[in-house]
């Protein structure tokens, strides 16, 4: 019996262990050839370097794909996350035909196939007359952020209990007042948590960003037109490790806020019959 | 052995000052077809203890909601202390409220919290801190102050909400069930420093609630509330031995209805014939409608007194014991009288062994005829 069960778990370890390997193999990489010396990312390793690393603030068009990338990535998650807590607040706090149908049509972009999204939106900027640039891309990210953005603020603003606002009123406060002194404090790490993935998803984003920008590239598109040229790989690789690094840090940041959120809004003195 | 003087009957509490402090003026919320409150009517004096006492869905907590300015009336006015309280919202209301779920704010501190309101007042030189000291220490949280929500127990919260309310010395302060997230013995606790509370800073307290005991326990004034009416309103001790009707006895706890004619109805008194009881004169209650004949007489289980061996009584049934039940300081008996339909049930404290009776046992019980009330079905 024990030894079967020990059995058992020395196989579950090895599957679990080769789990891990699978999903974070390809991404371990990145980094380990992005310091080394050769050019070319091959077994054995040459030699310890962070010369890749220095030479990314001397590339002019990688500068201005990165301040792209910031203003789209800022303006998206902005916009995202206001339209995110108009729908949350309203699927939250109150009961009203067609809320479940509503809240799924929002959440609906995360199944999508993105390439297809992106055609849709191509086709229909050009309908409406507008020319492809930074905003077009701002509005294809504001799309597919939402989602997120929802999950995340309805999380948060659930089981806010609404007698803490009615507390407030009732202790003297204005309706501007409470909102300030009580509904924004308990949902703000919410709104933060949102903001940060939203700009960790429009950061990182390529699809949509091929389809709609014009002639500016984000970092991803920077990154793509620079793998046509095999002496620019290194390049690619240590600013590929930053991305990673900076996205991991937003999302990790951002989970630790949800999990605060959640856990301030859900007033535990008693019962809410 | 020495004459002993007779022990005085104490009078009922004095009363209060007789100025109202809340009017509540045919007040009717509907929503859609229904009505939640209907065409209520009650005025709550100065420094009462007042409770709305009723099942779920009775309108009790409709109508706290609306004298807090959280909902309004669809017909009807309510003052409070002699103010109009209409279009006027609930942050610029004399009243504060307790909440059932206590609604403490996660984000602030023990100190915090209670100076919430305080901070809009702006008060000057120190005002604000001792202010909150004497709240804290009304309610036995002297030293918590830099607790956070989340390290408090349920009681604690409790004592908190209560706190942050009367800090900012209400006109009325408002309870919404506010004792029934604690387990019993907290909430026996809490009933008697609620109370204690009450009477020592003089506010007016209006408590919702669905605990008759409670009620019983603490209030001046009892509203006894069904289906959006207003049944009964009296003190305590009126509600319970003189309910109006049936729906307000068997709410109170447990009573034994008796049918019986009406053979002469006058004044203030009425005449009838039952079955068990025989012929019967009691008080004729104030609404009492007369309906044809026939009429209902009610006693407490605890108003009929097993009679042992040779003793005998002025007024005394017969019976059958039928059922026996067992819970610690008394015994519930169930007792067969022959004419009556229903069975009477006995609360007997268990001094002298009515633990001990067998079922099947012929027994006298006895009674005084003040604690046979005629009600209105």
């Amino acid at each position: 019996m024990r030894a079967r069960r020990l059995l058992s778990g020395g196989w579950l370890s090895v599957y679990a262990f080769l789990y891990i390997v699978f999903l974070y193999l390809p991404v371990i990489f990145l980094p380990i050839f992005s310091i080394n010396t050769a050019p070319t990312p091959k077994f054995p390793l040459t030699g310890f370097t962070l010369q890749w690393y220095a030479d990314l603030p001397h590339t002019p068009a990688l500068l201005d794909a990165a301040w792209n990338s910031l203003k789209v990535g800022v303006c998206a998650s902005v916009l995202a996350t206001v339209l995110g807590i108009l729908a949350a607040r309203s699927i939250t706090r109150y009961r009203y035909p067609g809320r479940r149908a509503i809240n799924g049509l929002i959440m609906a972009p995360l199944v999508l196939p993105e390439v297809i999204v992106a055609i849709s939106m191509l086709l229909v900027m050009l309908q409406l007359g507008l020319s492809l640039s930074l905003f077009t891309v701002v509005l294809g990210h504001v799309l597919i952020c939402i989602p997120y953005s929802m999950t995340v603020l309805t999380s948060g603003f659930e089981g806010f209990d609404r007698s803490l606002e009615e507390a407030s009123a009732d202790l003297g406060e204005s309706a501007f007042g409470t909102f300030r002194r009580v509904t924004l404090p308990m949902v703000a790490p919410a709104i933060i948590s949102s903001l940060l993935v939203c700009f960790t998803i429009s950061l990182d984003e390529f699809i949509i960003a091929f389809f709609l920008t014009g002639t500016e590239a984000t970092l991803p598109i920077y990154i793509w037109g620079q793998l046509r040229f095999a002496s620019k790989l290194p390049g690619v690789l240590a600013l590929g490790t930053l991305l990673l690094v900076a996205s991991f840090v937003l999302m990790t940041v951002a989970e630790v806020l949800r999990r605060r959120a959640a856990r301030r809004t859900q007033n535990e003195g008693g019962l809410y019959a | 052995m020495p004459e002993q003087p007779p022990i005085e009957r104490p009078q009922s509490d004095p009363a209060q000052s007789d100025r109202s402090m809340i009017e509540i003026r045919n007040v009717t919320r509907s929503y859609g077809s229904f009505k939640a409150l209907d065409d209520a009517s009650l005025t709550i004096k100065e420094g009462e203890f007042f409770s709305l006492l009723g099942p779920s869905g009775c309108g009790k907590t409709t109508l706290l909601r609306m004298i807090a300015g959280f909902d309004n009336p669809t017909s009807g006015s309510i003052a409070v202390g002699g103010q109009p309280m209409e279009g006027i919202p609930a942050n610029r209301r004399p009243t504060n409220m307790v909440f059932q779920s206590y609604a403490i704010f996660p984000h602030l501190n023990v100190e915090q919290n209670v100076a919430y309101g305080l901070k809009r007042l702006r008060l000057q030189g120190g005002e604000e801190k001792r202010r909150v000291e004497e709240a804290l220490a009304q309610v036995s949280l002297t030293g918590l102050g830099k607790r956070l929500a989340t390290e408090l127990s349920g009681g604690q919260r409790q004592r908190v909400a209560l706190a942050r309310a009367l800090v900012m010395r209400p006109k009325v302060l408002l309870l919404d069930e506010p004792l029934s997230a604690l387990d019993k013995k907290l909430r026996e606790q809490m009933q008697v420093e609620l109370r204690r509370l009450q009477q020592a800073v003089g506010i007016t307290f209006v408590l919702v609630t669905h605990d008759q005991y409670e009620a019983l326990a603490m209030s001046d004034r009892i509203a006894v509330m069904f289906g959006g009416r207003i049944a009964q309103v009296a003190s305590p001790k009126e509600i319970y031995q003189r309910p109006v009707n049936r729906q307000v006895a068997d709410f109170l706890g447990g009573m034994n209805f008796v049918k019986a004619e009406i053979v002469e109805e006058n004044g203030a008194s009425l005449i009838v014939d039952t079955l068990g009881f025989g012929r019967v004169k009691t008080d004729k209650p104030k609404a009492f409608m007369r309906n044809g004949g026939a009429a209902t007489l009610g006693i407490r289980p605890e108003r009929l007194r097993v009679l042992w061996d040779n003793a005998t009584a002025k007024f005394e049934v017969a019976g059958k014991v039928v059922e026996r039940h067992y819970f610690g300081e008394i015994t519930h008996l169930i007792v067969e009288i022959p004419g009556l339909e229903k069975p009477l049930s006995v609360t007997e404290t268990n001094d002298f062994g009515a633990d001990d009776i067998p079922v099947g046992t012929p027994i006298r019980l006895a009674y005084d005829p003040e604690a046979l009330v005629a009600m209105g079905d």
